[in-house]
């Protein structure tokens, strides 16, 4: 049988074999669609309230959002799962070719796809290039009423107007425990630290971890256990490193 | 109006002849209509140095105010509130700001197709109106340069897109099409407004020579102490020259580079190879559109152009975009083909809403305005000579081909693969904007109408000096000599 590597195309990469660092798997089967994680991870990462009018333009920034659907034509209407989707931390991303000014960028060390905001100018080409639309972009100086400025996460960018802004998989807690896993001489355990939205699902339909070792939780539900794991949009080859569970029976 | 006179007298007298008399060659065609390089100066700066009527000083200040308004005020606005008081939202981040940019990118094309295009081609019609249409490329930059800066999130920031060298060692990325874009726009720029003022040094010094107080400073200064010696001459014509044969390839690299922003990027209905020429004719077909409609103005408000501006010229331009308009509807039946036919399902979806979507109007708008119209109009040889008529037909054009813009970039932009975020783009800001730029692009041709000569009159002497009509028993027949 031909396998891909007789081939000989040493250009090609399936999205399988890119080896991410972090990962995340999203159980849509157990998602309830309650938007505890839209609201945990606006309050860590400090993500402004954009107000009623933009919102009600469709500009209420979030870096993960929950993705109704539905089946049949009304009245024969049948919800199907709720899909929370955010940046998807491509392995191979294109937004990151197209900046301008190197605002969009890939970190080597985290395998993540990094946003500058000191360096965004705001020409919004990631954000179109992006096919997964999960960039969020501060189109105003958006209001902060007291006592809103108390919750401000200290470890995150508050950001200004006519910046792009995206998940970061919680960066910020990614350094802190690589930081403390440093400073003990060991590596960073699996499960030692989650992302705000995994920590505030109440059905657990979130877990994040490393993906780059075989003994760790995500490692393990993405290859055994579960058959039905899936990547958004894969035919694009942009090497996503979120997988989502769909379909896996009652 | 003495040479006005003239004209109309010429034309009674030969109402009585027939056929291809040399009258009749004399009425048609400036080039075998010779006056004395004098009279032309004469009549060229009496439209230059004409004390401006209240009209032409009401049009200024109105137009001024608008600019004031729309462009600087609106701008402020948008720079102080933020990219928010515009429309643009997710799923469509570029809007009527990048729809403009690439419509005034395109009229800048006209004026280097005609300039530089035919005049390597020697078309000889080109000769009374290239420095409108090289005016217009400068124009319209300007105007698209605007546009992007309006676009941009943090406009103050915009030189970071600039290779300059800086402690940090950042530089822009030349991985991107926007980079791309920078350098060829502000190459076309800059080599275009040369391009403009070589073949406007000799005209600079004869208005020099004929002009007195602030005037005579001005175009001191700018004439660069061009004598008219035949060494001059020989310069100029070499970098005239090296010009117009090195612009072409600019022409052609900007607006495939512009279009390039949209199918280097990975959306349904934007990934297509053929985007490249099929912008290019676009840009051309606009151009063209808008050229025709500065010339009927040029004609019509400003003094003595009857003379140098003939029907002739209207039909040649006619024929042009007769040309050009079924070009464009080549490439755009081979984008749609191509496209409807690889299935991809997002494609379809997205071809589907460009007809039968709440805008498909506008896509069914565009293929009448820049198909059917010109198509149904510009046959005619009596028609496409009528000047109202054909400026109709390019305004029109431009219509069509700034409602194709707009399908391309905010329409197609609502259709992506994820059907959650599909939402529709309403302009906000961009409206006084884009009106803005539009007043502003007219208001520096009035402006410029009074400040340098808007024929290169050395040029249509130079055309009138080689053509000759001789008999050859009772035929008149045209001789054109080699001049170079």
């Amino acid at each position: 049988m031909t396998t891909l590597s007789d081939l000989k195309i040493s250009e090609v990469k399936l999205a399988t074999e890119e080896g991410g660092k972090w990962g995340m798997v999203i159980d849509q089967d157990i998602c309830t669609g309650c938007q505890a994680c839209v609201a945990a991870c606006a309050m860590e990462n400090n993500i402004p309230f954009v107000g009623e009018e933009d919102s009600g333009y469709g500009r209420a920034m979030h870096w993960i959002r929950i993705e109704r659907f539905w089946e049949g034509e009304y009245p024969e209407v049948k919800m199907t799962n709720q899909q929370p989707m955010m940046c998807q931390q491509c392995g191979s991303a294109p937004c990151e070719p197209v900046c301008p000014a190197f605002a969009t960028v890939h970190s080597q060390a985290e395998a993540l796809n990094l946003q500058v905001y000191n360096r965004c100018v705001g020409t919004r080409y990631c954000a179109n290039n992006c096919p997964y639309q999960v960039r969020t972009f501060n189109w105003r100086d958006y209001e902060r009423p007291e006592p809103l400025p108390n919750q401000f996460n200290p470890d995150v960018t508050v950001r200004r107007r006519g910046v792009m802004e995206k998940c970061t998989f919680c960066i910020q807690r990614i350094h802190k425990a690589n930081d403390k896993a440093k400073s003990e001489g060991r590596d960073v355990m699996d499960g030692e630290f989650t992302t705000a939205c995994a920590q505030a699902c109440p059905s657990n339909a979130i877990t994040f971890g490393r993906i780059d070792k075989e003994d760790t939780l995500v490692y393990n539900m993405i290859h055994h256990g579960h058959t039905h794991g899936k990547k958004h949009l894969e035919e694009l080859g942009t090497l996503p490193n979120i997988t989502y569970l769909n379909g896996g029976g009652a | 109006m003495a040479y006005g006179k003239k004209e109309t007298e010429k034309k009674q007298e030969h109402h009585e002849h027939h056929g291809h008399t040399e009258e009749h060659f004399k009425e048609k065609h400036l080039m075998l209509d010779p006056l004395p390089r004098g009279v032309m100066n004469d009549m060229v700066m009496e439209a230059v140095t004409e004390k401006p009527s209240w009209k032409w000083w009401a049009t200024v200040i109105f137009m001024g105010a608008t600019v004031a308004y729309c462009l600087v005020y609106s701008w402020y606005v948008l720079i102080a509130e933020g990219v928010g008081v515009a429309g643009v939202n997710r799923p469509s981040y570029w809007g009527i700001f990048l729809v403009n940019t690439v419509f005034w990118i395109g009229i800048s094309h006209a004026g280097t197709f005609i300039s530089a295009i035919l005049r390597v081609f020697r078309a000889e019609f080109r000769r009374p109106f290239t420095r409108v249409a090289e005016l217009m490329t400068t124009f319209g930059l300007v105007q698209a340069g605007f546009s992007i800066f309006m676009h941009m999130g943090r406009v103050w920031l915009a030189y970071w897109l600039m290779p300059y060298p800086n402690q940090r060692m950042l530089w822009p990325n030349f991985h991107s099409p926007l980079s791309w874009d920078l350098l060829a726009i502000t190459t076309y720029l800059l080599s275009s407004t040369m391009y403009l003022f070589l073949p406007l040094i000799p005209d600079l010094a004869m208005a020099r020579d004929k002009t007195t107080g602030w005037r005579k400073n001005f175009y001191r200064i700018l004439a660069l102490g061009f004598r008219g010696t035949e060494g001059e001459w020989t310069h100029l014509r070499n970098a005239m020259n090296i010009f117009a044969f090195a612009i072409i390839p600019v022409m052609f690299s900007v607006h495939t580079i512009v279009s390039w922003d949209f199918a280097a990027a990975m959306r349904p209905g934007w990934n297509s190879t053929i985007f490249g020429p099929y912008f290019v004719i676009g840009a051309l077909h606009s151009g063209m559109g808008a050229a025709v409609v500065v010339l009927a103005a040029v004609r019509k408000f400003i003094k003595n152009m009857d003379y140098f501006i003939r029907a002739e010229h209207f039909d040649a331009i006619g024929k042009l975009m007769l040309i050009i308009s079924m070009g464009w509807a080549y490439f755009f039946f081979n984008d749609y083909m191509v496209q409807w036919y690889g299935g991809d399902k997002w494609t379809k979806q997205l071809l589907h809403f460009h007809e039968a979507g709440p805008l498909g109007w506008m896509w069914f708008l565009m293929l009448i305005v820049n198909i059917a119209i010109p198509w149904a109009i510009l046959w005619n040889p009596k028609w496409r000579s009528t000047p109202w008529l054909v400026s109709i037909v390019g305004i029109l054009i431009n219509v069509g081909m700034w409602l194709e813009r707009y399908i391309i970039i905010p329409i197609s932009l609502t259709i992506n693969r994820m059907p959650f975020t599909w939402r529709q783009y309403t302009p906000g800001i961009e409206i006084p904007l884009g009106i803005g730029t539009l007043v502003l692009f007219i208001l520096l041709y009035v402006i410029f109408a009074k400040l340098i000569p808007m024929i290169p009159v050395w040029e249509v002497q130079e055309g009138q000096m080689a053509h000759q009509l001789k008999k050859f028993g009772r035929e008149t027949v045209v001789q054109v000599s080699e001049l170079e």
